[in-house]
Order: structure tokens, then C-alpha cells, then sequence
């Protein structure tokens, strides 16, 4: 039904696919695999016209597409839905739905006949939806629904996913598997793009492994195994460093029934967690459960609306970033590029602007630029920053060496408390080791972490006691030793009764 | 097409960029002065001989760029901040009036030595609290200071004008529209003897040598850029974003107001509604085609005051409409919008 | 007291405060579907500056009064396009190249004035439109003098805002327009391409300002000179955020604003003895403030305004 032909996409110096060829067969689900920055996507925007590849060319149905044409992947009967969601949060559900696939200079559009195939494709699909409500008023799962029924509408025969778990809980993700076992079982034919092991074990025919923008490996799934996958997927056997036993100090940060209300909703509610010295608290969750708002507070980024934040004991007094910094906090923002770094500073200077005002870094309001450039050389070396020196601008570097950035320079200060949110999102095994590493060896050094993540192993790896966050609300502390992914999964989803 | 970010810019191209971009534009100005019906070759060397071809036309090139200077520090200072001052026509002009004001009565007994200093600093603090203003409405409630900003300079100018119909008219000026005075002790003393240039140019490039200072070497300049290129990352770092946009703002407003306390003080000794031909507006090619660094704003604003008083000269030989020179300079802030993403961006297809 | 009140019960008040809002109206739409798309405009002032010239020397080389509307629309567009390249192919900073194009627009306005009228006297002047009286209606006793005495574009105007409220609202065109101003990305993923969209609308959104310009020229005067927009094209853009973005609400904002300040004319001759001039001709900036104070918070802004959209990048 489709295939792709020695499809060839550079980007300057970087080659993000080289010489792919794949074919797709009618109600195949065939997984396409590979670390962040493999070339997965890269390659399913060439195939839906978002780029124009190089080299090579695309056929569906056996008619060639024109290349970087998105109506014209359209036409032929190819869906794609977005890991970032395509969506106008303030448009309805049916409007984004109907958008560009009415006649262009029609005078009026057809709401009654539009409704009425909307409904058919949600019953027949078990993607119920409310047409009229706003898209910014519906949660993940359900603008995830409306994504996918978005092609539906326009009677795609061939559906691209990439990484469609990602927002989901692991029940919500089952029901999104059936739904696909569904699709497929009417004939479409789906390509499902992840780097999870277990979903793409569980839910395609085929396999595909993308390494470093080529084809590595081609696997039944019914023929591999997740070791086998994860493998191939690295390039070479993947080891995290593992968590030792140690034995957990004085409570230092402590939080009592701490909420945070903005535009009258509750973005955190009744939370309650401590941490110790020398022990990781990993605080798992789905995407969107107030996770971002919990790792405000507890960064000063924001004051609780209710309840109250203890320090070593003492209560909160000032919330600000650069009071927590100078308590002894030391924080890893979950977004890099947008809280991190500044991507067009030097790297000194970003590797000192949380600390700007201290007398190490700064005069009589004049920077000290030979202290902040020592501090960061120091920075590079200890944490094995690769690609740039404290004069390089911060963009050139790579997610992986940005992260070791930040983290150098809190854990260079020696901080007391780490706040790390989803420390290894992005990045590709190598880093993430990394990562782990230093993670582990602060707490062997006695700080306090705090781990908000929604990676399940990450969390398991390294944390010694766990908290779901659902709705705002912290499930009570399990010790890792009595969890396993189903349970996790469990807890996750706010069933937490059982928990303590 | 695609654009793909450089890397790293060659600090060539970051010279050429400029002289790039004034050259096209010189170029198509080149086609009105054709379609006027004059030699257009005639016209340029006209142009040059006017701003430069004598020591008088110098005086008058730098005498034009020092109201040139301050105005494009304006908006240079906003704008790296993210701060879209385009009301520096407004701020010049209250600067100006409240100089007039004051300095036509009070301290008539001051020494020049006290008496300047203090017109000058009023006249920068009423540049403030004009930017100070719109800076408020968009921090307590998100209005957009692009329109306030370019609103006030109507209103200002209107204000301007019934100041000097009324309170500060000059009785003396037979019905003719402007303020009174300053007294002679507040005037600028000429840096060259003989011609209109005064010593406020040497305060110009002072403040450009400020304001790279503050840039580059202080800690709140450090966090100005940070809040200007990335706002959400420099709040986390701790970093007050309305308490740098205020400190901005007072710099940026301060220098709209400076320049307008200077052109009264050095040039005219009191205030019309047409004492600035658009400097506040001019500022703002000035800054782009500098870059937003202080130093280049130097060199922009000359030759914007060249095309200016170049042209004047070669208009009337001629009988090309001196709109040329707005013609010019605004078209070369749109090329020069252009070379910088030629310089910053290889294209592809 | 009376005489201010009196001010209102006269139907010239009424009939110009129709003629004060229809530069407006056509301005406002024009930079309110730029705007829709996810594009500032800040060319409205130059634009509509150059409109007004265009506009008027076209009808004084002997054009027709339409020819001259049709050439003021269509350098309007062609401020629109060059404002389109830069910002939505080039993706550079709409702030700055607005500024740009206004300055442009309005020194090369001065520039050919100049150029075609070199005496600098009292401008020459055209024959304007002329009021066109709606049959039946305009014979109704007060709003027929009051609304349907006015001259065609002033209509054109109006119904214009009705069109473009219905299409925006109801078309799949005025869908994709909106799609493009709420996310370039996911009208893209529709098969729309939001460049291509984006341009277009500019185009035509900048013909409109143009069109605001000429009828300043053709039909509410018969002359043209040099400053004689007076920042209503800010103005315009600042109506726009008090319209919320929306055609309709922008056909009552131009018309509040236009009241306030046919109003305040009038004002002036029954006090303008003892309050300077100069504080009337200040109402309508400061209205325009006022404004956008009372509505910013609430204004539904389109999400993508002033995000420059590059294929493939998010």
C-alpha cells in the first residue's frame, strides 16, 4: 500500500535519514523504533509532505506523492497524528476536525452531514468526543481522540502515530492498543512510532529499528524480544547504573498539605511528601497531572496557595528562585530549552545566572567574568560537557550536554536538596546513563532528591521511596522494593488504596 | 525553502550586514531620484559633498547624529530587552518641553556648571515617567506598550503644542507658536566655534560607552539580555522580569528625554512642535541597523544624519523632494532586516 | 449642560460620526484579519497614509473616484506583500518590519506627492463622493438623514464588516483563517498551507487600509496633505484588540470611537473658549488607551499571533 523509497533527508552537517526504504502493507501495525533523534520522525514528516526529502520518493496506493506537500499525503488517504497535538485549543472539537476538508470558497459548510460522520467514526472506533466543547477544556486523552479521529474524518487508509503513549496513562494506553487492533482489523494500515519496548512488542506486527538516521534491523515481533530490541535500538548493550542501599538522614525538605490554585483550579492539591538526606523521592505521574506545578513549588517558582513547605526544619518564609538557591536548592527544570538555558547566551553565562548575585560572580554590580569562566570551565571538566567552552553559545550544544550543564552547575555549588523534573527526557542512552550517574551520586553524597519523572524505569532505577501525582493530588509514599510496573501502573491511574 | 541557522556568524558578515543593506538601499533610492528626472550619479556625489564636502557640513552631519545617537540608544536598550519602546518621539519631546520649562525661569542664578547637569537629568526623568506609564499598563495589565507607546507620542505632541500656545508661550515670537527661552547660562557651549555643533554630541558617545558598559560588564545587564532573549528561563533563574523591564525602561526613556533636553540646550534654546524631524522614529532604524550594539548606533545614526543633511543640500540643486532621505533611511531598515538573516541564516532548498 | 446634550439630538452629529468611523472600519477589519492569521500589521499607519495619496492623485490625473479606491487598494497590497514576504516567508520580527513598512510607506507617499505637487501652497483639490441617499429609507425623519445620506464606501464599509463576521464565523475559508491564527501546525497537518494563507490575507487585509486611507481623501475631504492619517492607524490596531478580533464588534468599536470623537468636535465649539483645543484632539489617543485597558485581559488574543511559522519546526 505504501512504500517509502531510498528516502535521503540531511540537515547541514547532519544526516537525519540516510537511504530508508520500508514498505507498509494493508492492516499491517508496523513499529518503527529508535532513540530520540534517530530519525523517526524526521522520516513521517517526509512521508505526510511536513519536509521534502533529499533523495529518494514516496508511493501510496502506487501513485508517486509530490514531495513537501501535506495535502497531498492528505488526498492519498494518509493521517498522521502529532506527538505535539496539531490542535487549536480554541477552536471546537468539530472545527478542528472539519478544518481544510470542506471546499476552500464554499460560502457556507455543512454542520448537520459533518456531525453526522463525526458520530459514525466515533461510534465505529470507540473514540467518543464532544464536537462542540473546546479543545483547551478537554484533558490529554481526549484531545489525543480527537487527533486521531482528525484523519479518520478525512478517510485515511494509512494512520501514522508518533509516540501516541506519551500523554497517556498505561490503561489509557490499552485502550488506545484495542482501539488500533480495531483499525487495523478494518484494513488500515498504522505505523506507530516509539522508543518504548514493551508497547511496540505488544501492539505491532513488524518492527523496525532506526539508529543514527539508518535502518538497522527488521524483526517479526512475534521473533524478538524486548532485550533483543533494546539492543539493537542502542547499538550495544544498554546498562543504567543501579541504586545501592544506603540509609537516609534527617528530613530536609518537607511539604504539609501544600496546594497551588491558579485561575480557580486546584493545579496541586493536599500534598504531602518528605525527603531525606541521602535519598531519592521519585514522584511518577502522566504528563499533565500537576506535576510541573509541584516542581514550581518546590523550586520557588511559585508560593503555596495553602498548606505549607518546611526547609531543614523551618517553614518558608521567602519564595523566590534565588532564595531557594541560596537555602541550598539546586534545580533541574523539566523544560531545558525553555527554563534552562538561555540558548543564545554563552555558556558562562548561563552557567552563572542563578547565582549572579552572589559575591563569587558579581562586585558592586559588575560581573566577575574571570570567576563565572573558571567556574564554568570547572563545570565542563568535572561533568564531561562535551562540544563547547564557557564562550560557546548554549544552542550548539546537544540535549545530553545541556543537561550535564545544569546539572554541574547546581551540583558544583554542593546543594543540599535537588529538585530534578524529568532530568532525561529527550535524551538518548548514553546521556541518560550519564544523568543516572550523577544523580546517584549525589544522593550517595548525602543530598536530598527529588525525581519527578514519567519514565516508570527511570523511577524504579533510581528512587528509593515512590508518589503517583494524579489530579494534583500525591498518592501516600511506597517503598520501591514493593513495586513492580503493574502496580506502578495502578497508582498511576489513582487507585492508590491499597498502596501504603 | 528552508533556513538553516548558522552556526557561527563570520564577524565579517556582521560588518557587511549593515554596509549591505544601506548600499541596496542607496541603490533603489537610486530609482526615485531617476524617476524625479535628475542624474542620479549627480544626486549621490551631491549627497556626499552635502554632509561631508566641508567642515561646516561636517559640523552639521555630527550636530544632526547626536539627537540621532540618544534616540537610537532608546530603542537599541528596549528592544535587547524585549521592551517595544517605539515611543521615543514622545519621550524626546517631553524632555525638550521640560527643559524649556524649567529652564527658562528657575535657577536663573545657577552656575551653568549645576544649572546643565540638572536641566539634563530633568529632562531624562520626564523620558522615564513617559515610558514608565506604558510600561505599567502592560505589567499590571498586559497592554501591549507597541500601541500605548506610539499612541503617546500624539498625545505628547499635543500637549507640547498647547503648552506653548498657552503657559510657556513666548510673548515674544510675534504669534508664532513656541516656548520661551532658556536662559544663557543653561545654553550648551559650542565644542566647535563657528558652527551649531555643541558639546551635547560629547555626550552622546559618553552615553553610547554607559550604556555598552551596563551592557556588557553588570550584572543587570547580564540579566536584561537574558530576560529579552529568553523571559521564561531568566525567571527561573531567578531573574524579576518586571523589575528589569522598569530599570530598562528608566534607561531607554531616560535617554529619549536626554536627547530632547540636549536639542533644546545645544541648538534651538526652546521647543516647537516640528523640533524633532522623527528623531524618536529615526532612533529606531538607527538601533537596527546598529545591531542593538551601543557602539554601532554610533556609526548608524551618522549616517542617517548624513542622508539627512546630505540630502537637504542636494535637494535643492537638484529639485529632488527632500523626502528622499526618509525614503532612504526607512527603506534600509527593511534591507538591513533583510542582510541580517542573510548573515545569521544559510538558505536551502 | 443642555447645549452638550443638545449636541446629540442633531442628526449631523449621527451622520458624521458614520463618516469618522468608515477610515476607521476599514482599517481596524483590514489589520483585525492580519491579525486573525497570526500576523501584526504595524504597516496600517503607512499604509494608510500612502492609501490616502493614491487614492486622491489618482482622481486628480483625471481618474475615476472608484479607480482611485481600486489603486489605493491595490498599492495597499502591495505594502500588505512586501510586509507578508518578510514576516511570514522570512519569518523576521513583525514589530520591526511593521515599523519599517510604515515609515516607508509613508516617506515614499510624501516623496511622490512631492514630486507630482512641488509647490508647497494650499493642497489642490478633487470632487469627492458624493452622499448617496438610500431610497425610502433615507426619508425616514432623523435616521435617514442620520444614517442613509452617506456616501458609498461608508456603506461599503459596513457591509463589509457584516461579510467578513459571517465568513470568518461560517465559511470553511474563514475556518482555515482562524485555524492558521490558532496554530499554523495543526492547519498544516489539515492539508492548509498556513504561508501561502498567510499571505494572501496580509494582501488583502492591507487593501482594506488602504482603502481606510482613500476614503479620508475621496470622500470625507477632497484633498490630500502630509500627516494627515494622525495615527489613526494605530488607532485601528489598538480598536482591534478592543473588537477581541472580531469583525462585528469591530464595526461598534469603530462607531463608540467615532461618536467620542464627532462628540468631542462638537464640544469643542460650545467650550472650546475655555478649554485649549488641544485636550479635544487628545480624546480619541486616550480613548484608544482606555480601551485596550478595559479589554486586554479579557480579549480572546488568536494563539499564534506573532509566532513566525516555519514548515516542520516547532
Amino acid at each position: 500500500m505504501l512504500r517509502l523509497e531510498n528516502i535521503t533527508k540531511r540537515f547541514g552537517a547532519l544526516t537525519a535519514n540516510e537511504n530508508i526504504t520500508l514498505e507498509l502493507a494493508e492492516g499491517e501495525v508496523l513499529a518503527l523504533l529508535g532513540e530520540n533523534g534517530a530519525g523517526k520522525t524526521t522520516l513521517m514528516n517526509i512521508l505526510f509532505g511536513h519536509y521534502r526529502a533529499d533523495e529518494g520518493r514516496v508511493t501510496a496506493f502506487g501513485k508517486e506523492l509530490p514531495p513537501g506537500k501535506a495535502r497531498a499525503a492528505i488526498d492519498a488517504g494518509i493521517g498522521m497524528v502529532h506527538q505535539h497535538f496539531a490542535l487549536a485549543s480554541n477552536l471546537t472539537v468539530l472545527e478542528n476536525i472539519v478544518a481544510g476538508a470542506e471546499p476552500r470558497w464554499g460560502l457556507g459548510s455543512d454542520r448537520a452531514a459533518a456531525l453526522a460522520k463525526l458520530r459514525g467514526l466515533s461510534a465505529r472506533f470507540g473514540l467518543a468526543v464532544a464536537p462542540d466543547a473546546l479543545v483547551a477544556d478537554l484533558s490529554l486523552g481526549e484531545r489525543q481522540r480527537v487527533e486521531i479521529l482528525k484523519p479518520l474524518y478525512r478517510n485515511a487508509r494509512i494512520l501514522i502515530l508518533d509516540e501516541p503513549t506519551a500523554v497517556l496513562t498505561p490503561a489509557e494506553a490499552e485502550t488506545l492498543f484495542s482501539t488500533l487492533r480495531l483499525m487495523a482489523a478494518e484494513g488500515l494500515s498504522l505505523i506507530f512510532i516509539s522508543h518504548k519496548l514493551h508497547e511496540v512488542m505488544r501492539s505491532a506486527d513488524r518492527v523496525l529499528v532506526l539508529r543514527g538516521g539508518r535502518l538497522v534491523a527488521e524483526r517479526q515481533a512475534s521473533a524478538t524480544s524486548v532485550d533483543e530490541l533494546a539492543e539493537l535500538m542502542v547499538g550495544r548493550r544498554v546498562t543504567r547504573p543501579v541504586r545501592t542501599r544506603q540509609t537516609a538522614g534527617d528530613v530536609v525538605l518537607q511539604a504539609r498539605g501544600v496546594g497551588l490554585i491558579r485561575g480557580g483550579r486546584a493545579l496541586v492539591a493536599d500534598a504531602d511528601f518528605e525527603i531525606r538526606a541521602g535519598e531519592t523521592l521519585g514522584i511518577i505521574g502522566v504528563a499533565g497531572n500537576g506535576q510541573s506545578s509541584l516542581v514550581d513549588l518546590a523550586c520557588g517558582m511559585q508560593a503555596t496557595t495553602t498548606g505549607q513547605l518546611a526547609l531543614f526544619g523551618a517553614r518558608v518564609e521567602t519564595v523566590s528562585p534565588r532564595a531557594f538557591v541560596r537555602a541550598g536548592i539546586g534545580r533541574v527544570p523539566e523544560d531545558r530549552h525553555a527554563q534552562g538555558m538561555v540558548g543564545e547566551m554563552a555558556l558562562w553565562e548561563n552557567a552563572v545566572l542563578e547565582r549572579l548575585h552572589e559575591p563569587r560572580f558579581s562586585r558592586a554590580g559588575f560581573v566577575r567574568r574571570k570567576a563565572a569562566k573558571a567556574f564554568t570551565e570547572d563545570v565542563i571538566a568535572r561533568f564531561d560537557v562535551r562540544g563547547g567552552n564557557p564562550t560557546t553559545r548554549t544552542r550548539l550544544l546537544s540535549g545530553g550536554n545541556m543537561q550535564k550543564m545544569i546539572l554541574g552547575r547546581n551540583l558544583l555549588t554542593s546543594p543540599k536538596i535537588l529538585i530534578a523534573a524529568q532530568p532525561t527526557r529527550g535524551l538518548d542512552e548514553g546521556a541518560v546513563a550519564a544523568v543516572h550517574e550523577q544523580i546517584l551520586r549525589a544522593r550517595a553524597n548525602g543530598m536530598a532528591i527529588l525525581l519527578v519523572s514519567e519514565d516508570l524505569d527511570e523511577v524504579l532505577g533510581l528512587a528509593d521511596r515512590v508518589q503517583a501525582m494524579v489530579k494534583g493530588r500525591l498518592s501516600p509514599s511506597v517503598a520501591t522494593e514493593h513495586l513492580d510496573a503493574r502496580r506502578l501502573g495502578r497508582m498511576m491511574a489513582g487507585v492508590w488504596d491499597d498502596a501504603a | 525553502m528552508r533556513y538553516e541557522q548558522r552556526t557561527n556568524i563570520p564577524p565579517i558578515l556582521l560588518f557587511v550586514a549593515p554596509l549591505g543593506a544601506v548600499a541596496v538601499a542607496l541603490l533603489l533610492s537610486g530609482i526615485l531620484v531617476a524617476i524625479a528626472g535628475a542624474p542620479v550619479l549627480e544626486a549621490y556625489r551631491g549627497i556626499l559633498i552635502g554632509a561631508f564636502g566641508s567642515r561646516l557640513s561636517i559640523t552639521e552631519t555630527l550636530t544632526r547624529a547626536t539627537p540621532l545617537i540618544l534616540t537610537g540608544l532608546t530603542a537599541a536598550t528596549a528592544f535587547r530587552a524585549r521592551l517595544w519602546n517605539i515611543g521615543g518621539e514622545g519621550q524626546f519631546y517631553l524632555g525638550a518641553l521640560t527643559v524649556a520649562g524649567l529652564g527658562s525661569s528657575a535657577g536663573l542664578h545657577l552656575p551653568a556648571s549645576v544649572l546643565i547637569p540638572s536641566l539634563m537629568l530633568a529632562g531624562a526623568v520626564a523620558g522615564m515617567a513617559l515610558l514608565l506609564l506604558p510600561l505599567a499598563l502592560r505589567l499590571r495589565f498586559g497592554v501591549d506598550e507597541v500601541v500605548t507607546t506610539l499612541l503617546l507620542n500624539f498625545v505628547v505632541l499635543l500637549f507640547v503644542s498647547m503648552m506653548i500656545e498657552g503657559p510657556l508661550r513666548d510673548p515674544m515670537a510675534f504669534g508664532w507658536p513656541q516656548s520661551v527661552h532658556v536662559v544663557p547660562n543653561a545654553t550648551l557651549p559650542k565644542l566647535v566655534q563657528g558652527t551649531r555643533l555643541h558639546i551635547g554630541l560629547a555626550v552622546a558617545l559618553l552615553m553610547s560607552l554607559v550604556v555598552w558598559v551596563i551592557q556588557n560588564r553588570s550584572t543587570f545587564g547580564l540579566e536584561a539580555r537574558a530576560a529579552g532573549l529568553n523571559p521564561q528561563a531568566a525567571a527561573f533563574a531567578g531573574v524579576s522580569l518586571p523589575g528589569i523591564l522598569v530599570r530598562v525602561a528608566c534607561l531607554s526613556g531616560g535617554l529619549a528625554g536626554l536627547a530632547g533636553a540636549i536639542e533644546v540646550l545645544g541648538l534651538k534654546g526652546y521647543v516647537t512642535t516640528d523640533l524633532s524631524p522623527g528623531f524618536g522614529y529615526a532612533g529606531i532604524v538607527v538601533a537596527m541597523l546598529a545591531r542593538l550594539n551601543p557602539f554601532g548606533v554610533v556609526v548608524a545614526a551618522l549616517f542617517v544624519a548624513a542622508m539627512f543633511v546630505g540630502v537637504d543640500g542636494m535637494s535643492r540643486a537638484l529639485h529632488v523632494p527632500s523626502f528622499l532621505a526618509d525614503v532612504t533611511v526607512s527603506l534600509s531598515l527593511l534591507t538591513m532586516l533583510v542582510a541580517l538573516l542573510l548573515v545569521s541564516y544559510r538558505i536551502r532548498r | 449642560m443642555t447645549a452638550a446634550l443638545d449636541i446629540m439630538a442633531n442628526a449631523s452629529l449621527w451622520a458624521a460620526v458614520l463618516r469618522i468611523a468608515t477610515p476607521l472600519l476599514f482599517g481596524t477589519l483590514g489589520a483585525l484579519l492580519c491579525e486573525r492569521v497570526g500576523v501584526l500589521n504595524l504597516g496600517i499607519e503607512g499604509i494608510m497614509t500612502f492609501g490616502a495619496m493614491i487614492g486622491w492623485l489618482t482622481v486628480y490625473q483625471g481618474g475615476n473616484l472608484w479607480l482611485g479606491l481600486l489603486a489605493a487598494a491595490l498599492g495597499g497590497a502591495a505594502f500588505g506583500l512586501l510586509h507578508a514576504v518578510m514576516t511570514v516567508s522570512l519569518g523576521l520580527s513583525q514589530h520591526v518590519t511593521g515599523l519599517g513598512i510604515t515609515l516607508f510607506a509613508s516617506s515614499l507617499t510624501y516623496y511622490i506627492y512631492r514630486l507630482v505637487i512641488p509647490v508647497s501652497g494650499s493642497p489642490p483639490t478633487i470632487s469627492p463622493f458624493q452622499p448617496l441617499s438610500i431610497p425610502v429609507l433615507s426619508k425616514i425623519p432623523f435616521l435617514g438623514e442620520a444614517v442613509f445620506s452617506q456616501t458609498a464606501p461608508t456603506y461599503l464599509a459596513i457591509l463589509l464588516a457584516l461579510a467578513l463576521s459571517y465568513g470568518l464565523a461560517r465559511t470553511p475559508l474563514g475556518l482555515a483563517i482562524r485555524l492558521v491564527g490558532e496554530n499554523p501546525h495543526a492547519a498544516e497537518a489539515q492539508g492548509i498551507d498556513p504561508i501561502a494563507l498567510r499571505i494572501a490575507v496580509i494582501a488583502f487585509g492591507s487593501a482594506l487600509m488602504g482603502l481606510g486611507g482613500a476614503f479620508l481623501t475621496t470622500s470625507a475631504f477632497n484633498s490630500f496633505f502630509p500627516t494627515m492619517i494622525q495615527g489613526r492607524g494605530w488607532v485601528c490596531v489598538a480598536l482591534v484588540v478592543f473588537a477581541s478580533w472580531r469583525p462585528g464588534r469591530a464595526l461598534g468599536g469603530a462607531l463608540l470611537f467615532a461618536f467620542c470623537d464627532a462628540y468631542q468636535l462638537r464640544l469643542q465649539h460650545v467650550i472650546g473658549k475655555v478649554v485649549p483645543y488641544q485636550l479635544f484632539l487628545m480624546v480619541p489617543y486616550l480613548i484608544s488607551i482606555l480601551a485596550l485597558l478595559f479589554v486586554a485581559r479579557r480579549a480572546q488574543v488568536p494563539q499564534a499571533l506573532m509566532q513566525p511559522y516555519r514548515r516542520g519546526e516547532r
